[in-house]
């Protein structure tokens, strides 16, 4: 204890340096001349967010920055070389989980990782003596630590995933825990992270389900409330369904269940129905109530498809041939999102909800598609007038030519 | 005028001069009139008379309860018209600028919201949290008599 | 008497409209191997007319403000009866009399019918060439779509480029300092009201001074007939060329009808100022050439700004092309002056080059 109180003594002597002058850093200086692996953390520490705020290399590690000698690492000053892995936690919460001191540099942060870090699975294993789980330098960095804003950070959300699957995707570094090494490389086939890499920041990554800090699964029976913080209506509906009760009943997890959890793909109107792409069958048998209410959607949901795919189809026919089609084409838009409503009703798993908006849907889409082979009569239309008006054209100029040849071989006879 | 068998040049028939007359009278008059008559039916208005015009009745005074909402159509998109609780009336896009759904109004929340991704925009249509990186275009409301009528800036 | 007489009779009477047909029974047309050139002039005229007779159409049904004028265009494509052919044909007309504007210009040039006594016949041709530019660039903007908008944005800042008047010309052209409703408002006006007002007094000078001057006759032609290789033909201009005349003025409605009909002119999406420009922004291909000289142009050249000297080099050309018919002082009786030729070939071959670049 006494070397912590040294060293938070020492922070507060060195702060007031920090908010004049560059303070002077002969860590950096000796060790950037060093050269190879003692130099790295010199050059690293440049970018670190804790170097822009005016701290040193002291302020975590203790010692003397202005000293120029060895000295400036004895253990009289306060010097702690690099520390343990299972130090670490507490080495950072020392100022990031003091408020009052994180006040002063930026009151928006939290101060609560620690604690929620000693609810994590990583936690709560670091304290059982466990130094392969992730503490904060694992995922944050060492001396190069960004913000979580900066694209460079390790826990940018864009970055986060690769950061996780660092030792989650390292089969080899796994061995002795029971989990599964590829939820990495399902994840990267998900709808989620390719909604991320298209620059869509409200796209979920590891941290978003799993949490940050206090990182830990969601258990079975939450799994539908942390899906649903975003997908509000699937969710609401899912949990008035039949489906809420039975799947609790048997301990199956929500949502997961037909989405699953890493690989959560789009799903496809093949994914209702008895087809070979179908979620349902896995549980209902053919003839079950279950079974035959899938068909229904299923049958639906394609009628409605087909319906728009013909619309459209004789939309853009007549507008390539020139026909000004954007009303009924806009129209369409409608039928289109009856269709994406019908395709999230299907978590009711009641055929007749379904329903009633594929027919509204199927209504709006044969509407359009009325409208584009009017479209297509009036373009057949306007080329038989031109044929028509052509016609009358090449009447009058065979005439006229018949009459000027008439007209100057009477003037030369 | 006499008819006249003009000496054929070359030997290639030479149509009387009646021939040639008719063919040309029946060639003109028949493309005067393939001109005239779409002219014609232009002029005549369509039933339709007017072009969709950027003004639209909303509702009726005393269709919506204080504190609600209602979707319309406002040219070719919906728009959304709320009656806040203090009497007044707000319109707007009811386009979601996320990922264009619809969006509507929580008497609730006293908010407007996305049901696709969850997305808030206060009632000037500031889109203050979730996924939509823009506000909702704001259209002018007046009350005209019994209706409410909503309409667009250029 | 005939019906047909006695009415000739009686308006001759009052308006002495005998002596224009007799005038009219005289003109004639000579008739060489550049004859078909003269019919261009009369082309011109007649889709001039053209233009005038669906423009007033269109007048019947078009909105010239920011919040109808795309939707009034939009209702005359898809409700109006036959207003597809209507708007279609203004349109397309526009374009082909443009085109042959400038191919008559070029003809007269060539064949040098600018010589005395013509000078002026070219001077007011010039004139409305410009004229029809104008028709052509306010014209364009007024269906207020998305690809007018930003060409106008792109024209006006072109002139606003204008050397010592270019500013106030921009905020002239607009109505202010950006592209906005006024904007639309003001070309509006200039294309129903003021261009068709300076076309009518032009073209009726331009009309006068051809009918009183005659046709011109091409140096060599008169050459030849001078050395009497040749006789001078002509042909009566009524009816041999009056009819021949027509049938190239139906042939062009067939062309136009079958362009409506079968590639009907586009109306892409309402402007939306707010909205970024999207890529590829150009003005209509008349002005292509000019709008790909400026983006040759380096910022600065001499002490002048760029642009600056593009406009005032393109200000200069023009200024030397009207004057042509005093510049080309040697051509006299029968003789070519290689030099204008070979201008003449050389700005048609930097028009049509820097037009393709301007495309790719």
């Amino acid at each position: 204890m006494k070397k912590s109180t040294t060293l938070i003594a020492l922070m507060f002597f060195s702060l007031p340096a920090a908010s004049s002058a560059p303070p002077k850093n002969t860590c950096i200086t000796c060790h950037a001349a060093l050269g190879g692996d003692l130099a790295k953390p010199a050059e690293q520490f440049e970018v670190d967010v804790h170097h822009q705020a005016g701290l040193s290399c002291a302020d975590c590690h203790g010692g003397d920055a202005n000293d120029e000698a060895m000295s400036a690492m004895s253990p009289a000053k306060g010097f702690r070389s690099a520390p343990k892995k299972n130090q670490i936690p507490d080495l950072c919460a020392r100022c990031h989980s003091d408020a009052a001191y994180m006040h002063r540099f930026n009151p928006q942060l939290r101060v609560d990782q620690l604690s929620q870090y000693l609810t994590s699975v990583h936690g709560k294993r670091l304290k059982q003596g466990d130094n392969k789980v992730a503490a904060c330098v694992d995922c944050h960095g060492v001396h190069n630590i960004l913000p979580a804003s900066d694209a460079r950070s390790p826990v940018c959300p864009s970055n986060v995933a690769a950061t996780c699957a660092h030792c989650h995707a390292d089969a080899a570094y796994m061995k002795g825990y029971d989990i599964p090494t590829n939820q990495f490389a399902l994840y990267e086939k998900s709808a989620h992270a390719q909604a991320l890499a298209g620059g869509d920041t409200s796209a979920p990554t590891c941290s978003t389900c799993h949490g940050n800090h206090g990182a830990t699964p969601p258990g079975v029976s939450s799994v539908a409330n942390v899906c649903g913080t975003c997908h509000v209506m699937n969710e609401q509906l899912f949990d008035k369904s039949p489906h809420q009760a039975a799947f609790a009943k048997m301990g199956l997890p929500g949502c997961v269940q037909c989405h699953s959890n890493h690989e959560i793909v789009r799903p496809t109107d093949a994914w209702v129905g008895s087809g070979p792409q179908s979620v349902c069958t896995a549980c209902h048998a053919p003839g079950d109530k279950g079974y035959i209410a899938s068909q229904a959607m299923s049958d639906d949901l394609t009628h409605l498809n087909s319906s728009l795919a013909r619309a459209e189809e004789v939309l853009n026919v007549a507008e390539r041939d020139g026909m000004e089609v954007s009303g009924p084409k806009v129209e369409l838009a409608d039928a289109n999102e009856a269709l994406v409503k019908a395709r999230v009703d299907v978590h009711t798993f009641d055929q007749t909800t379904v329903r009633k908006l594929t027919d509204s849907g199927t209504e709006i889409a044969a509407k359009s598609y009325q409208a584009g082979l009017a479209a297509l009569r009036e373009r057949d239309f306007r080329r038989k007038g031109l044929g028509i008006a052509l016609i009358a054209i090449v009447l009058a100029i065979s005439g006229l030519y018949l009459k000027i040849r008439q007209m100057e071989s009477g003037n030369k006879a | 005028m006499s008819e006249t068998t003009d000496p054929t040049p070359r030997g290639s028939i030479q149509p009387s001069r009646r021939w040639v007359n008719l063919l040309l009278g029946s060639g003109v008059v028949a493309s005067i009139i393939s001109f005239l008559y779409p002219a014609l039916r232009y002029i005549i208005p369509p039933p339709v008379a007017e072009s969709a015009s950027r003004f639209v009745v909303a509702a009726k005074v005393g269709e919506l309860k204080n504190g609600s909402g209602k979707i319309f159509k406002f040219g070719s998109e919906p728009a959304l018209l709320v009656h806040l609780a203090d009497g007044s009336y707000r319109a707007f896009s009811a386009v979601c600028t996320h990922l264009s759904c619809t969006v509507q109004y929580r008497s609730d929340l006293r908010e407007i919201w996305c049901a696709c991704h969850n997305g808030l925009y206060d009632l000037e249509g500031r889109n203050i949290s979730g996924p939509p990186p823009r506000p909702l275009m704001v259209y002018e409301v007046h009350i005209q008599g019994e209706d409410v009528v909503v309409t667009r800036n250029a | 008497m005939a019906t047909h007489h006695r009415i000739r009779d009686w308006l001759d009477e009052r308006f002495g409209a005998g002596s224009v047909e007799d005038f009219l029974r005289h003109k004639t047309v000579p008739v060489n191997r550049h004859t078909l050139w003269y019919y261009l002039g009369g082309m011109t005229l007649f889709l001039f007319i053209i233009q005038i007779l669906t423009g007033i159409l269109l007048l019947l049904y078009y909105r010239p403000t920011a919040n109808d004028a795309f939707e009034s265009v939009q209702f005359i494509m898809t409700q109006v009866r036959f207003g597809w052919l209507i708007r279609s044909v203004h349109s397309w007309s526009a374009n082909l009399m443009i085109f042959t504007a400038f191919v008559h210009m070029f003809s007269v040039y060539f064949l040098k019918a600018y010589r005395k006594p013509r000078e002026l016949t070219w001077i007011s041709g010039m004139l409305l060439l410009f004229i029809l530019l104008g028709f052509g660039f306010s014209g364009y903007l007024l269906p207020w779509n998305t690809l007018a908008f930003f060409a106008t944005k792109v024209g006006t800042e072109m002139a606003g480029s204008v050397p010592w008047i270019g500013k106030w010309l921009l905020v002239f052209l607009r109505g202010g300092q950006e592209v906005t409703s006024a904007t639309l408002t003001r070309f509006f006006g200039f294309h129903v009201a003021v261009l068709p007002g300076l076309a009518t007094l032009l073209l009726a000078i331009h009309l006068l001074l051809v009918q009183h001057l005659g046709m011109s006759v091409p140096p060599s032609v008169e050459r030849a007939a001078a050395e009497g290789r040749t006789s001078p033909r002509s042909m009566p201009f009524f009816p041999n060329f009056l009819l021949r005349d027509i049938i190239g003025w139906y042939a062009a409605l067939g062309v136009l009808g079958g362009l409506a009909a079968i590639f009907p002119w586009g109306l892409g999406t309402k402007a939306d100022p707010f909205a970024p420009a999207p890529a590829g922004i150009r003005p209509e291909w008349y002005f292509l050439f000019m709008f790909q000289t400026l983006k040759y142009l380096p910022p600065k050249i001499l002490f002048l700004e760029g642009e600056f000297a593009g406009m005032l080099g393109f200000g200069i050309a023009a200024a030397v092309w009207i004057l042509v018919p005093f510049l080309d002082r040697r051509i006299g009786f029968g003789r070519v002056t290689r030099f204008f030729t070979g201008l003449g070939i050389f700005v048609i071959g930097y028009m049509v080059v820097m037009s393709a670049l301007a495309l790719r």
